[in-house]
């Protein structure tokens, strides 16, 4: 390490330590003019942040210099990675987040100026390189706000995958699928799981898919339901396709889809009786409820 | 023939065919294409938009409404891919090099009213496609 790098750290780690209870002091008073939402924070808990957070600093620039990728910069990543998940689930934007790092610029660079005051050049070199360490630390916790939120986001595509596909017993051996949204790859061969296994767990003969929420027929959501249907057949099971709205009819003809192999209904309803025909079942109105009609 | 309104969309990834197909829907319904029409114009775009992302390696689709003489949506999907070496090959119902049904392009061009498309081996291809009211 060469010596002007030594000399400059010792500058940012003398004031750190000198000067520690007035920069806090001063960050605290700047925080409350600028990032401090006291709607969203406790004061003593951003007190108690901004301590720990100074404490780490120092802690980092004693030991590993200016590389916040090091190892002395661990304690200090932990601490930004819980501020900013914290942070995000408490509502701060990114800027309100990253600001509580970036506002300690002003008390510190106050402070390395009271301290440079004669020497011009230590005083530029100081700035500089204060200014590339807390810009770093606040990029830091722009990253980690990125990924906290983008963990959510995946867990909620994974949990909505699941949740838009039930599978439910409309009768004794007849199971109806409604779909909902668009069928991809990845929602068909959850589908086709879920239809499956519940056709061997219900021993159903008949299943009802109905795609009456699938906005979109296009080659790729054919060639799934296809799919989707003979492995139904495979085992055992009889599909019939409900939910072909008139524009969805049109479009597919006009594709060149053969679906002719298909059983297909215009409304859930007219599946639902086709599947009691062909499970020997049938409804009709009972003669006690026309006796009440007529009366 | 005055272009209303443009935006470029990028084509790389499942969800951005999703958006594809928002985007041309709600542009559609605008202009005042008819449920049916509405529905042929999204239907292929969703064919293209994936072609764009599995055969082209990705790209980006032009979104514009025009006007004149009739109102209508154009649409321009174009990547740098491999490109197509044979187009009437391509356009024949049931022929695909990958696993599909082999019917996005020519059934594309069924449900349009303008289809051109370009191509270089090696440079990519251009898809545009027109739908008027």
């Amino acid at each position: 390490m060469d010596k002007g790098l030594q000399n400059r750290q010792a500058g940012l780690s003398e004031i750190l330590t000198k000067d520690e209870s007035s920069l806090l002091a001063d960050w605290l008073k700047e925080m409350s003019g600028s990032v401090r939402r006291s709607d969203l924070i406790k004061e003593s808990e951003l007190r108690s942040e901004s301590a720990l957070f100074l404490k780490l600093l120092r802690q980092g620039v004693d030991s590993g210099g200016y590389d916040i990728d090091g190892a002395a910069w661990q304690p200090m990543r932990e601490l930004l990675a819980e501020i900013s998940r914290s942070r995000a689930q408490q509502g701060f934007t990114p800027t309100e987040t990253a600001t509580f790092v970036l506002s300690f610029k002003k008390p510190l660079f106050k402070a390395i100026r009271t301290r440079f005051e004669k020497d011009a050049d230590a005083l530029a070199t100081e700035l500089w390189s204060a200014t590339a360490l807390l810009d770093s630390l606040g990029l830091y916790t722009i990253e980690t706000y990125i990924k906290t939120r983008d963990a959510v986001i995946r867990r909620q595509q994974e949990e909505m995958l699941e949740l838009s596909t039930p599978v439910v017993k409309l009768w004794d051996g007849i199971l109806a699928l409604p779909i909902i949204g668009t069928l991809d790859s990845a929602r068909t061969q959850v589908v086709m799981e879920t239809l499956l296994e519940s056709i061997v767990k219900t021993n159903s003969k008949v299943a009802i898919i109905d795609i009456t929420g699938v906005p979109t027929v296009d080659t790729v959501v054919a060639q799934h339901l296809l799919k989707t249907v003979t492995a139904a057949r495979l085992m055992g099971a009889d599909c019939i396709i409900s939910g072909v709205r008139p524009q969805i009819a049109q479009t597919i003809v006009h594709l060149g889809i053969n679906l002719l192999d298909v059983t297909t209904k215009a409304t859930l309803s007219d599946a639902f009786r086709l599947a009691l025909q062909r499970t020997g079942l049938s409804l009709g109105r009972t003669s006690n409820h026309t006796a009440q009609k007529t009366a | 023939m005055a272009v209303i309104s443009s935006e470029t969309i990028p084509v790389t990834s499942e969800p951005d065919i999703v958006f594809v197909r928002r985007r041309v829907r709600e542009t559609a319904a605008q202009i005042g294409l008819s449920l049916v029409d509405q529905t042929k114009v999204v239907t292929a775009a969703s064919e293209l938009a994936r072609n764009t992302l599995i055969y082209g390696g990705g790209g980006a689709m032009q979104l514009e409404s025009l006007n004149g003489p009739r109102l209508g949506v154009r649409l321009t999907f174009s990547d740098n891919g491999p490109g197509i070496p044979d187009i009437q090959l391509a356009l024949r119902d049931g022929f695909t090099t990958g696993s599909g049904l082999g019917l996005g392009l020519g059934g594309t061009k069924r449900l349009v009213n303008e289809f051109a498309i370009e191509s270089k081996v090696g440079q990519g291809t251009k898809i545009i496609i027109t739908r008027w009211k």
